[in-house]
């Protein structure tokens, strides 16, 4: 059963300051995210990316379209509490210590003490912001502002998080962190559905992605098959080669490269592939790798986006 | 119930922690103490003059406070969008304004208390030590109360779909011609045009008329004051439910405005 549903969804804002035109912003997206995956959202600058998770979020009123989650209508307050959400470059009460925006928070879900106060503390390891609970937020780096907004999106354990670009303005470290708790959400059974253009986060986190364009959606699917439509080859990485073998392989294949002891060949298609595994087979070479060649999410990117 | 509570006394907090209440505050006291310079150049009306002063700066410093907290209310958490966090909890819009109000009701209180005992501290050192005055000054302190009441929820109004500097000014600006309601009204009762006659009447019933709180350096207070006598409660209870009243629909309106809007 899907745990979120989006269908035909159109916005519209209305620019200009006298006459008012509508801009479209989201033009008939439909999708729909299955309970307990991790559902990457893509796309380039404006892509509307914010604006859908905004009316999930009941935030924006959608022009036309339906939205549901967890098989509830977005207005309702019962499916908010099985729900968390990270607002893009959050931002928290200046005079609020973690611990007291935590505590804020958790009351608006009814949770009691004592097991507020405990779960506060938990939450602020969680992110790492245990030395700078009693730091007042106006005192914040952007990356601790951003840990404390990833803290008060599960800090009711949520079913489902929508996180709009959870990695911005974190450091390697923080990213490897925020990578560790989406994968752990997934392990407790939680769905993401999440934001991002950072490609590497998506390509080692999400089961599937939609890739949206101009407020269009390009495509919905598993990433592999998204992308492997485009298979451009192979690459096949050998160790414990000669000059023999150099020569021999140059024969068939163009692309050849020493790195160290290492040969890095590039098979273009199938009738190559044959002579050269062929001869490592018969030489006993040592096979380390071989890895379909296909385009990274970045040059799908800049292939299919730029058109 | 308990999540308008908890926005309610979260806002107190973060009013308590900014500094431009303090600021007003300190004003405040300041100006109540240099009343009691004032009343002592006065011979022989030294109360009065303290009252006069005293009573108008709570009213003049509660209203500042009213405005400046009021429309920051809800157009801080639109401005730097931690509304967008907020609404995406369980929480009611609904519940938002309630609590983002009784939040400033409460900072109010605790500021109008805190002018009231400078004040008191003036009278006291003026050498008033009857009960009656301390207690009697209480319904006029209160009074004063409910006409700030009256202008947060006003305040509250126009944050919700106007800019600050705007919204200021509106606020200020009702603040003002409310105190003039009624002359209003009789102007134009006095003018020989029904139009202009109507239109007085129109616009005296929707502006919130402040007239009816005002009774700081008023007969009321001073000769309840100054005849030892306990004032006239009907005349509080009827300011109170026209304040009841009028916030109610004016929170209403906000509330109606906000249930539509987009936060982008
Ligand atoms: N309040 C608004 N008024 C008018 N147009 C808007 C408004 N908000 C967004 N838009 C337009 O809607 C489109 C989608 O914006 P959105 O913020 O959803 O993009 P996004 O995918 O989140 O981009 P980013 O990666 O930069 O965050 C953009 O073209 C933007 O100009
Ligand atoms: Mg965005």
């Amino acid at each position: 059963m899907p745990v979120i549903e989006i269908e035909n969804l159109t916005k519209d804002f209305l620019v200009g300051f006298w006459k008012k035109r509508p801009v479209r912003a989201l033009d008939n997206v439909s999708l729909q995210v299955e309970q307990g995956e991790i559902f990457g959202f893509l796309g380039p600058n404006g892509a509307g990316k914010s604006t859908t998770l905004k009316i999930l979020m009941h935030l924006l009123h959608p022009t036309s379209g339906a939205t549901r989650i967890l098989g509830d209508p977005v207005d309702s307050v019962g499916m908010r509490r099985r729900i968390g959400f990270l607002p893009e470059n959050p931002y928290f009460y200046d005079y609020l210590t973690p611990e007291e925006l935590l505590t804020y928070i958790g009351r608006l879900f009814g949770i009691r003490q004592p097991v507020l106060s405990q779960k506060v503390r938990t939450l602020l390891e969680t992110v790492g912001l245990a030395d700078a609970r009693s730091v007042q937020l106006r005192k914040f780096s952007k990356g601790m502002v951003q840990r404390i907004g990833i803290a008060q999106a599960i800090i009711n354990d949520p079913e489902i998080v929508f996180l709009d670009e959870p990695m911005s303005g974190l450091d390697p470290l923080g990213r490897m962190e925020v990578r560790r708790i989406i994968t752990a959400l997934k392990a407790a059974g939680v769905t993401v559905f999440f934001s991002s253009h950072i490609l590497p986060d998506v390509e080692a986190l999400c089961d599937r992605v939609a890739i949206l364009n101009k407020g269009k959606l390009q495509e919905v699917g598993v990433l592999e098959d998204i992308l492997k439509v485009r298979i451009e080859g192979h690459e096949v990485i050998l160790a414990g080669w000669s000059d023999e073998t150099l020569k021999t392989i140059r024969r068939s294949c163009e692309e050849v490269r020493t790195m160290g002891d290492r040969l890095h060949v590039r098979i273009g298609s199938r009738e190559q592939m044959e002579p050269v595994l062929k001869y490592v087979f018969e030489e006993r070479l040592e096979l380390i790798s071989m890895n379909p060649i296909r385009p990274s999410l970045e040059e799908y990117f800049f292939q299919e986006l730029k058109r | 119930m308990t999540r308008i509570l908890v926005i309610a006394k979260n806002t107190f907090r973060e009013n308590v922690r900014d500094k431009v209440l303090y600021n007003l505050i300190l004003f405040a006291l300041i100006m109540i103490f240099t009343s009691l310079i004032i009343g002592q150049l006065s011979l022989g009306n030294e109360v009065k003059i303290i009252l006069d002063l005293g009573l108008a700066s709570i009213s003049i410093f509660g209203m500042l406070i009213a405005i400046f907290l009021g429309i920051g209310l809800v157009y801080k958490e639109l401005d730097k969008r931690t509304i967008y966090v907020l609404l995406a909890k369980p929480v009611r819009r609904h519940e938002f304004i309630l609590g983002k109000y009784l939040g400033l009701l409460y900072t109010l209180l605790v500021n109008v208390a805190v002018m009231t005992v400078g004040l008191e501290l003036a009278l006291l050192y003026q050498g008033e030590t009857a009960w009656s005055v301390f207690l009697n000054l209480l319904p006029a302190v209160f009074m004063i109360y409910l006409s700030l009441a009256l202008v947060t929820a006003l305040a509250l109004l126009f944050s919700t779909f106007s800019t600050p500097a705007l919204s200021a000014l509106f606020t200020f600006f009702l603040w003002i011609i409310g105190h003039f309601g009624r002359d209003l009204l009789y102007f134009g009762e006095l003018s020989k045009s029904v139009f202009v006659n109507w239109i007085c009447a129109g616009i005296y019933y929707v502006i919130p008329n402040l007239s009816i709180f005002k009774i700081m350096g008023s007969r009321h207070i001073i000769q309840s004051l100054s005849f030892y006598r306990p004032m006239d409660p009907s005349v509080v209870a009827a300011a109170f439910f026209y304040c009841l009243l009028y916030c109610a629909v004016i929170l209403s309106l906000s509330i109606a405005i906000f249930l539509r809007r987009d936060f982008k």
